[in-house]
């Protein structure tokens, strides 16, 4: 009778019943457990001290530290570079989705490559890459200091490489998505006598706009946060050529950690905003946003 | 089912009515595979066509070359004997029908169906109050009244199917064209939509096209059916004339079915499987061709004549007979034929068989079948 007296309990006398995708309670609490450290160790405990050492001598020091010049510079120069660079992408990767999903066109694997090359490449490589091309030494160097134009070690050298680094983000968030659409919804509204502008505007990009903003939410957290690109060719000139990142590792290494961290918890915070708004997105919008979101 | 207020219908009726569409030579190629070649095609005003083809068969790229929707490599489309070759989807005031209606999901039906008079430059574009008026009719026109304020998605298929051609009718289109109208919906809501859709197409005389891969659908609701076969028409003609006079093998194979008997002529005889076959050729020459015929159209026939001879492979009784399956012999396939009680049968027994209609085609040099020759 012990075959019988399995039970959905588990726990008669007999073998102990449970469906082959549940694993026992050991193995269970072990992965979690596993997990849980992981993240802790790796994730919360670096977020909270950036947190701790901020606020370490107490909420005047934190707040001395946005009255600096200095770091005001740095604010302002992120905020401007973001301000530039993420509308620029949101147009490119309109543009760029657009054509790759809705025409079809010689060398359209090659721009779909090419559109991922930032991922690929490391900001340094692409940092340096504009200095050869734009520096003093580079291939248009002489010509532009020829005629008054700084691009390295000014703002539009950090916000083209930042252009660079972000480059894919809307893009790739998008393509997948108006693959996925298609066009016939645009060719519905064509032959009912609507523009093309007319169309994009009132059936496209209704049908789009979830996805874009989620493209753009990711654009703007890399861009605000980029720093290995910036960095070579930012020349590091305090209270001009310095974004927040900078700024934030010039403290650090003049041992002003409290400053440091401050700024740190203004690029911490914007983390925080950006996963919050991410996940109601995928939470209230997830039929919206293409398979490929969903899965980030 | 349906029944509409006179007063919709008029709302309809404001656009011009029957517009004449000629296409002449059109030819599209879609890289090295020519999606459509060398088509042309009158439609009168007024007219219901179907364009039935098997898939591939280029029905959708010429309902969409007429839209406007591609433009051919060559030839020319005309409305109303004006040249419209070249102009803009927008401008020729087509009224489309997609294939999954293509409704804008995001909008609900009152907004959808206001679509194309709202994107209208502000000269020619209605008030406010008229597009709601306009709305309001048409959805009552599709008996859809009070389902304005839902989205798509909230609605059956045969519903969004209304939607569409509400959409596209409130435009005052010229001319109407739907993409396999009935293709996404289930076998009785295709029936009184196929009834609905004739009497849209009565009561707004407008010159209609429409795609389908369903030789019935097409059969019962067109004034003319276009076959077309691997970007080529087979054959225009009325239900009637596709039936009774197929013009080539393609047609009749894929207008009902049919048997098809590969036979020999020599010196104006058709011979298969070494017996004479009755049929007229017409002074076609001699060589390899083949039969085809309908299977109502194969009887049993009394002792001692016939066309054709067959084997009894099972029997079953009918009401008003019995129907064999027969297996001719030569033919690899067998055919079920119903006979009168009073023309003996037996199983296994062999049987003579006669043929009412059948229509013969040679082969050319390729073994393809072309050149229709009238039948017995």
């Amino acid at each position: 009778m012990s075959e019988i007296a399995i039970t959905s309990s588990g726990r008669g006398r007999g073998v102990k019943f449970r469906p082959v995708t549940h694993d026992s309670s050991f193995a269970r609490y072990t992965l979690i457990a596993t997990a849980v450290l992981f993240l802790a160790i790796f994730l919360f405990a670096p977020l909270a001290i950036v947190f701790v050492e901020a606020f370490s001598k107490g909420i005047g020091p934190f707040l001395t530290a946005f009255g600096d010049p200095d770091a005001r510079a740095a604010i302002r120069l992120t905020l401007l570079v973001a301000a530039i660079s993420v509308p620029a992408n949101l147009v490119f990767g309109l543009a760029a989705s657009w054509s790759i999903a809705k025409f079809s066109f010689p060398g359209k694997s090659v721009l779909i490559t090419l559109i991922d090359l930032p991922f690929s490449v490391s900001p340094v490589v692409a940092g340096l890459v504009y200095v050869l091309v734009f520096g003093g030494q580079g291939l248009f160097g002489p010509w532009l200091a020829a005629h008054g134009v700084q691009i390295i070690f000014a703002v539009p050298g950090i916000v083209l490489a930042t252009i660079f680094v972000t480059f894919p983000f809307v893009a790739r968030e998008l393509i997948p998505l108006m693959e996925e659409q298609g066009k016939i919804e645009e060719e519905a509204a064509l032959t009912l006598g609507a523009s093309g502008f007319k169309t994009f505007l009132t059936v496209t990009l209704p049908n789009i706009k979830w996805g874009l903003l989620y493209g753009v939410l990711l654009c703007n957290a890399r861009a605000m946060g980029e720093f290995g690109a910036v960095s070579v060719v930012s020349g590091h000139i305090r209270g001009l050529t310095n974004t927040i990142p900078l700024q934030v590792e010039i403290l650090y290494n003049e041992y002003n950690n409290v400053a440091a961290f401050a700024l740190a918890v203004l690029l911490a915070g914007l983390a925080l905003v950006t996963l919050g708004l991410k996940t109601f997105l995928e939470w209230r919008h997830a039929d919206a946003l293409s398979g490929r979101a969903r899965r980030h | 089912m349906l029944t509409r207020s006179p007063d919709a219908l008029a709302a309809t009726e404001g656009s011009k009515r029957g517009t004449s569409i000629r296409i002449e030579g059109v030819e599209q190629d879609f890289g090295a595979f020519p999606a459509l070649r060398d088509v042309s095609l009158d439609i009168q005003p007024g007219e219901l066509v179907a364009l039935l083809g098997p898939s591939g068969s280029g029905k959708t790229t010429l309902l969409r070359v007429i839209a406007g929707l591609n433009s051919p490599d060559r030839g020319r489309i005309l409305f109303d004997g004006e040249n419209a070759t070249n102009l803009p989807v927008q401008d020729r005031h087509v009224g489309m029908v997609f294939q999954n209606y293509a409704l804008f999901k995001h909008m609900t039906v009152a907004d959808n169906i206001a679509y194309g008079l709202r994107v209208r430059p502000r000269r020619t574009r209605p008030s406010r109050a008229a597009i709601k008026a306009r709305v309001t009719e048409l959805l009552q026109f599709v008996q859809l009244d009070g389902l304005g304020g839902r989205f798509p998605a909230q609605l059956s298929g045969g519903q969004r199917q209304r939607v569409a051609l509400a959409r596209a009718l409130a435009i005052e289109p010229r001319v109407l064209l739907l993409d396999e109208p009935f293709g996404a919906l289930d076998a009785r809501v295709r029936k009184d939509l196929r009834r609905w859709l004739r009497d849209i197409h009565k009561q707004t005389g407008l010159t209609t096209v429409f795609v389908t891969h369903d030789q019935d659908e097409a059969m019962e609701l067109a004034d003319r059916v276009v076959v077309l076969n691997e970007g080529r028409i087979e054959q225009i003609g009325t239900p009637e004339e596709l039936y009774d006079r197929p013009a080539s093998p393609f047609v009749i194979s894929f207008v009902g079915e049919a048997v098809a008997l590969p036979v020999t002529i020599s010196d104006g005889h058709v011979t298969f499987g070494g017996r004479e076959l009755h049929i007229d050729t017409h002074g076609l020459r001699s060589g390899p061709a083949r039969v085809f015929f309908r299977p109502a159209d194969i009887a049993v026939a009394a002792e001692g004549s016939g066309d054709l001879e067959g084997r009894v492979e099972s029997l079953r009784r009918t009401p008003a007979g019995v129907r064999a399956t027969i297996a001719i012999d030569g033919y690899d396939q067998t055919l079920e034929i119903d006979s009168p009680l009073d023309r003996s049968a037996s199983l296994g027994g062999r049987v003579p068989l006669s043929l009412a209609k059948a229509r013969i085609f040679p082969a050319d040099e390729n073994g393809d079948y072309f050149n229709a020759g009238d039948g017995i």
